[in-house]
């Protein structure tokens, strides 16, 4: 059959079991929009307010429902607004396609209105791009685009369309996806290996990060923690994988992580790295990480051994099938003592300390728990409340708990949450943010009211940017350079002014009934949360220092 | 042979990437090095005998197993890398190309010429005031010729950066 290239870019799409995108139109996409408009049964277009609302909404799409996420945009302003969320996508491993419209052919290269050259500039920040002038080359490019996004590690591929190219006709047969690269699996001996150092360990540590979910492994690394009774601490990256309430459960591991998790890194003995990169946000003094223990780790990604820290074994696997072949190897064992351990820490630091009064941000985010079911997906933006978020939810499930790591992107959450929502209309939804960043993408509550996305933001409104904030009383004498921007925003209002409702509070008893309010409605809704200024992210570990320098108050 | 292998050659290493011959290949190879902030000192490019191949040479500065392993590790996740590997400073054979306008007439032409000869460069144009010579060689031998002219007058100088083959193997693998 004969079809237009925009109407292959929604076959390949089909093909590839994509039957939702996140985009924005324009002039030089035109025609691809024109397709869409014929494919509105089977492909469903959400439109953003903002194409970097679009980005963050194909990736948490993609996060949610481990899917591929689509973000489609026009050329220029259309396909820069897109660096931000590619780039978040990129640092975390998201499985995602940017379709770019550019100017026709004859025009590249000339200036042309709305011309960029967005290959170069997302260079750095994607797996591959393709700059496809001709339809013909279109199919597959763009197969190649959903083969190099999944396989091995995942990331964000962009196809770059000239405007002719999607009007041009030519021949079109569909086919199958194009074959994942199998992924390199380890060797026997390296599993046997790795299974006697476990078995000879006594203090051994499991630390886990996103290529434990991005290979669905989560199942067989919580089955290995109860096997050998090995403790385990998490990423950001990797929060759900083994329960909060599994005593093997360390929290989170690095800068604000738990006392337990840093504790019982540093007094190991043997420390089993999975699908994690030791990034300065862990190993905060990469010299000295884990310095008792010997380090063992397991990547699909050759480049991450040794990178930041000298391990002592490295095995370049998937994980899944690493711990599949590992598992059967490592003898059952109990350590009492260890857990036992454990358990002290986390009772001898449980530095929060509860107040009726006021909002406190871990009771705050224990009622939001309390207030919802298992199923919840959480969402957060970036800065204090991302750290509470991470160390106060009881995580219990994979794909739960979507967070720009990596990049730290402020404004991420409106857009996550409103890719999360579309791809699990029956899940509850909450969007955890700050002030700061709900005022860099609120935007997109335009998208949710449209599109009917019962997103509740709890916004933790300490009226100041608080991260950035806490650093500058901690370590630059209390000198608040643009952290105070004495803003009077009426959140409640704007709400209205979006048709979502908006909600206010000064105390728990006031948040929990506003957000029993919000769980009742059908579109967004926000409530904003006063908290004090004064509030930290407790415990630190500073950059360069080990835990022997964590900071409690 | 002249010059056999310098195997210490002044702690730099070379290493060899495959690509496939597309637009934006180089700058893509550019732009991770960049980006990953590695110390080359050279890079070249050129097609190869494989249709559709373009062989890609970068010397590294310092011998930092780590740093080199990045670099090999970081490129191969590239699509349009098919191959990078560490050439074997024993069992390779590396030449670079030096282009000098150096100006002469004839008071210093006879001085010149001896350090052509001696160093088995080439006179490849001359004119009543200036000279180009070419010479091809490790590039040590390439910087001590640099050195021996320093003292005359160089109107231009265009090296182009280290490429290196491995003796023996029969064919490439990959």
């Amino acid at each position: 059959m004969k079809i237009n290239g925009g109407q292959i870019v929604c076959e390949i799409l089909l093909e590839h079991g994509v039957e939702t995108v996140f985009g924005y139109p324009g002039g030089a996409a035109l025609n691809l929009y024109d397709a869409l408009f014929g494919y509105q049964g089977r492909i469903r277009h959400v439109l953003t307010a903002h194409e970097q609302g679009a980005s963050h909404a194909a990736d948490g799409y993609a996060r949610a429902s481990g899917k591929t996420g689509v973000v489609i945009a026009t050329s220029g302003p259309g396909a820069t607004n897109l660096v931000t969320g590619i780039a978040t996508a990129f640092m975390d491993s998201v499985p995602m396609i940017a379709i770019t419209s550019n100017v026709a052919s004859s025009l590249i290269g000339r200036d042309a209105f709305q011309e960029i050259y967005i290959t170069g500039v997302t260079l750095p920040i994607t797996k591959h791009n393709f700059f496809v002038n001709k339809a013909e080359d279109l199919a597959h490019a763009l197969r190649e685009s959903f083969r190099i996004a999944n396989t091995g590690r995942k990331g964000p591929v962009l196809i770059d369309i000239t405007k002719n190219a999607t009007a041009e006709t030519c021949g079109f047969s569909p086919m199958e996806p194009y074959p994942l690269k199998e992924a390199t699996k380890a060797a026997d001996e390296e599993v046997q290996e790795v299974a006697d150092l476990i078995n000879k360990a006594k203090r051994p540590v499991i630390y886990l990060g996103g290529g434990v979910v991005a290979s669905g492994a989560a199942g067989e690394l919580v089955a290995l923690a109860e096997k050998a009774d090995i403790p385990a601490a998490y990423t950001i990256m990797a929060a759900g994988v083994i329960g909060h309430d599994n005593k093997r459960c360390l929290g989170l591991i690095g800068m604000h992580g738990s006392v337990a998790a840093n504790m019982a890194v540093d007094e190991a003995d043997l420390v089993i790295a999975l699908g994690t990169r030791f990034s300065d946000r862990v190993a905060l003094n990469m010299e000295n990480f884990a310095k008792r223990a010997k380090l063992v780790q397991v990547d699909i990604d050759r480049s991450e051994v040794n990178k930041n820290v000298q391990v002592d074994l490295s095995v370049i696997s998937d994980v899944k099938y690493f711990l599949e072949k590992l598992l059967p190897l490592v003898e059952e064992k109990k350590r009492p003592e260890r857990l036992a351990a454990i358990d002290r820490w986390k009772e001898k630091y449980r530095i929060e300390k509860d107040d009726a009064g006021s909002i406190k941000p871990h009771q705050l985010i224990g009622r939001i728990c309390d207030m919802t079911d298992k199923e919840t997906i959480y969402v957060t933006d970036v800065g204090q409340h991302q750290m509470w978020a991470a160390q106060y939810i009881k995580h219990r499930n994979t794909n739960s708990f979507l967070t720009s790591a990596g990049l730290g992107a402020m404004g991420y959450g409106y857009g996550a949450s409103i890719g999360a929502q579309v791809a699990f209309p029956d899940k509850r939804v909450i969007h955890i943010t700050g002030d700061g960043s709900f005022h860099m993408n609120m935007n997109e509550a335009c998208t949710a009211v449209s599109n009917k996305l019962p997103i509740i933001s709890v916004i933790f409104n300490n009226r100041v940017l608080g991260m950035v904030y806490q650093w500058q009383n901690a370590f630059y004498r209390g000198r608040l350079s643009a952290t105070v921007p004495e803003r009077v925003t009426d959140f409640a209002k704007i709400a209205d002014g979006f048709g979502a409702k908006g909600y206010k509070a000064n105390t728990l008893d006031e948040f929990e009934e506003a957000f029993a309010g919000a769980l009742k409605e059908e579109g967004p809704s926000w409530i904003e949360c006063s908290i004090d200024r004064k509030e930290k992210v407790l415990p630190m570990i500073p950059n360069g220092a080990t835990v022997e320098d964590i900071i409690l108050e | 042979m002249e010059q056999g292998n310098n195997t210490n050659a002044v702690n730099k290493q070379v290493i060899c990437i495959f690509v496939d011959n597309q637009p934006n290949v180089l700058a893509r190879i550019s732009s991770l090095i960049g980006r990953r902030n590695f110390n080359i000192s050279t890079i070249t490019a050129s097609e190869t005998n494989l249709p559709g191949i373009t062989r890609i040479t970068v010397v590294v500065s310092g011998d930092d197993e780590n740093v080199l392993h990045q670099i090999i590790a970081q490129t191969e996740k590239l699509e349009v890398v098919k191959k990078a590997y560490l050439l074997d400073m024993s069992t390779t054979l590396y030449r670079e190309l030096l282009l000098i306008k150096i100006k002469s007439d004839k008071t210093n032409r006879a001085a010149l010429m001896e350090i052509v000869e001696i160093y088995r460069a080439k006179i490849i144009d001359l004119s009543k005031s200036s000279m180009i010579i070419e010479l091809t060689g490790l590039p040590e031998k390439i910087d001590a010729f640099m050195n021996m002219v320093d003292c005359y007058s160089i109107v231009e100088v265009c090296r182009t950066g280290v490429t290196g083959i491995e003796r023996g193997k029969e064919e490439l693998k990959w």
